[in-house]
């Protein structure tokens, strides 16, 4: 038994204020967010945030081996470091916060409504909403989301002790999954339309162990199930379709940008992601946005990091020539 | 066996700081065949110990029935937190509150204490309407970073109204009620036994299910 307590979360921090006008007001505290935080407070800004989950998805990371400094650290401890080091510059977090709408009014200046009514006002945006899992978008999926069809194999898998599972996808996310899941799962079966992208060293992990088997160029067409979820349908590179009886489904296919926030307001790319220039910039002066919500390719988190900071940055600049 | 460290000692000690009223710690358990009740007895001692305005009282489902049925206590181990005046305000955990879940429990503590922060006016209002019972499950693993937001929510909402009470549920050690209601993926939120969704959703979302049940 071992506890996972979340100081910086459950810490108060200070109270956001309807009453103040911030140089910065940030949407999201991944690591976009927070770096972005860190940078803006360091360079003598007034900063607030918004949040729904702190970390972001790095919270649904079991190990991360590949941000510079730190060998391997899980998530959550990454996190952990990450939440500390902004709680020390005192800064007011919205906790729990679904931002419901940002506008510019014609004084320049941004106004965000938090849900229960709340105002906030600031000179600056920064958009770090991150992203969620990407669908299959195949028969059964919805029906069957939260009887089989699962998104987080951390949060699920010890619901599926000694049982089947598939893994949807072929990227680090589905290979970290399923050798998160082999260790409580029967037999995990990974099912990828084409081939494996994972980084070498992981796909090498996973070759090691026993209950993990590899189907590739084979897509799923179907989620089947009763009550629960107790097959699914797919299609290999000949046409031909089989049919794979599982008693779980973890979709790890990739992640869609959370945009509904800037839909409207700023440009968007084809993907739904919010176009930025190098400069963090997105078409809205005042507006900038970093990490997994932004057309910045390959979505990292010392990526998003980096971009958080350059973020803040120019944010700063922005607001050194409105004086 | 001790669960807390110093370094964890010392950040809930300074967390329990902000604590206004004295809360009880009711645990319920059961000798013999319940696995948990044990460490999750010995976990509660070493919380007790953070704090003087933590109090603690280890009662049995069975020797003190009158009890659990007024907590509405059906299994063990099982957690009701209770206010200054040693009264019921909706708030449960069944399952030992360990690994993420610890982040619900602590807010748990510091919420009953009357140190929360009130919720929007917006939802006030809304909640005002409630006038029948409301029940609400959340279904977690200990594994899951994202279901005590989830029990937090389902709890405050338990506090801001008389008519709702809200419980986390441990799907791993009660799973035969996990399997009653298909739980295969956390958290989930089951509400009077019959209207449910999945994942940690907007308080907007926990308000508009429970509407539901006051047609």
């Amino acid at each position: 038994m071992n506890l996972n307590f979340d100081f910086g979360s459950v810490k108060k921090s200070p109270a956001l204020d309807e009453n103040i006008l911030y140089d910065v007001l940030i949407i999201g505290t991944g690591p976009a967010g927070l770096n972005a935080a860190l940078y803006a407070k360091r360079k003598g800004l007034s900063v607030g945030m918004f949040t729904s989950k702190m970390g972001g998805q790095v919270v649904d990371t079991s190990i991360v081996e590949n941000y510079l400094g730190i060998q391997q650290v899980t998530g959550e401890q990454l996190v952990e470091q990450f939440v500390a080091h902004v709680n020390a510059l005192k800064i007011p977090i919205l906790k729990d916060a679904e931002v419901l709408k940002i506008k510019k009014d014609e004084d320049g200046l941004f106004k965000i409504q938090a849900s229960g009514f709340k105002i906030y006002r600031s000179k600056t945006v920064i958009m770090t909403t991150g992203s969620k899992p990407r669908k299959l978008g195949v028969k059964g999926e919805d029906t069957y989301l939260g009887r089989g069809v699962a998104y987080c194999a951390i949060c699920d898998g010890p619901l599926f002790e000694d049982r089947n599972v598939i893994v949807a996808g072929g990227g680090n996310s589905a290979i970290e999954a399923a050798i998160d899941l082999s260790k409580v799962a029967k037999h995990v079966q990974v099912v990828h339309r084409s081939q494996l992208r994972a980084d070498q060293i992981i796909v090498d992990k996973l070759k090691n162990i026993q209950n993990i088997d590899i189907l590739l160029e084979t897509k799923i067409v179907e989620v089947k199930g009763d009550q629960l979820v107790n097959g699914i349908i797919a299609e290999d590179k000949s046409g031909k379709t089989i049919e794979i009886p599982t008693d779980g489904v973890f979709v790890e296919i990739g992640y869609l940008p959370n945009n509904a926030l800037a839909k409207g307001l700023v440009e968007l790319n084809d993907h739904g992601e919010v176009k930025v220039n190098l400069r963090a910039e997105t078409s809205l002066p005042g507006l900038f946005a970093a990490g997994d919500v932004t057309d910045v390719p390959y979505k990292q988190i010392v990526i998003s990091a980096g971009d958080g900071a350059k973020a803040a940055l120019s944010a700063n600049d922005y607001i050194n020539k409105m004086k | 066996m001790k669960l807390l460290n110093d370094d964890l000692r010392n950040q809930l000690k300074e967390v329990f700081q902000d604590m206004k009223d004295d809360v009880t710690i009711a645990v319920f358990t059961k000798s013999g065949t319940c696995n948990t009740c044990t460490e999750t007895i010995s976990f509660m001692e070493e919380i007790e110990t953070l704090s003087d305005k933590i109090h603690l009282k280890k009662l049995d489902i069975e020797n003190d029935a009158e009890l659990a049925k007024a907590y509405d206590v059906q299994m063990v181990p099982s957690i009701v937190l209770l206010n200054k005046d040693e009264a019921y305000v909706g708030i449960k955990f069944n399952g030992i509150p360990a690994g993420h879940e610890i982040n619900s429990f602590i807010p748990g503590i510091l919420e009953v204490s009357g140190s929360g922060e009130q919720l929007p006016e917006g939802f006030l209002k809304q909640l005002e309407t409630v006038k029948k019972p409301v029940n609400i499950k959340v279904f977690v693993t200990l594994s899951c970073p994202h279901c005590p937001g989830a029990v937090q929510k389902a709890h405050k909402l338990a506090l801001e109204n008389e008519f709702i009470n809200a419980e986390m549920i441990e799907a791993q050690t009660f799973d035969e009620i996990s399997n009653k209601f298909n739980v295969s993926s956390v958290p989930k939120i089951v509400i009077n036994d019959q209207y449910e969704f999945v994942g940690n959703q907007p308080l907007e979302v926990f308000v508009e299910e429970i509407q539901k049940t006051q047609a």
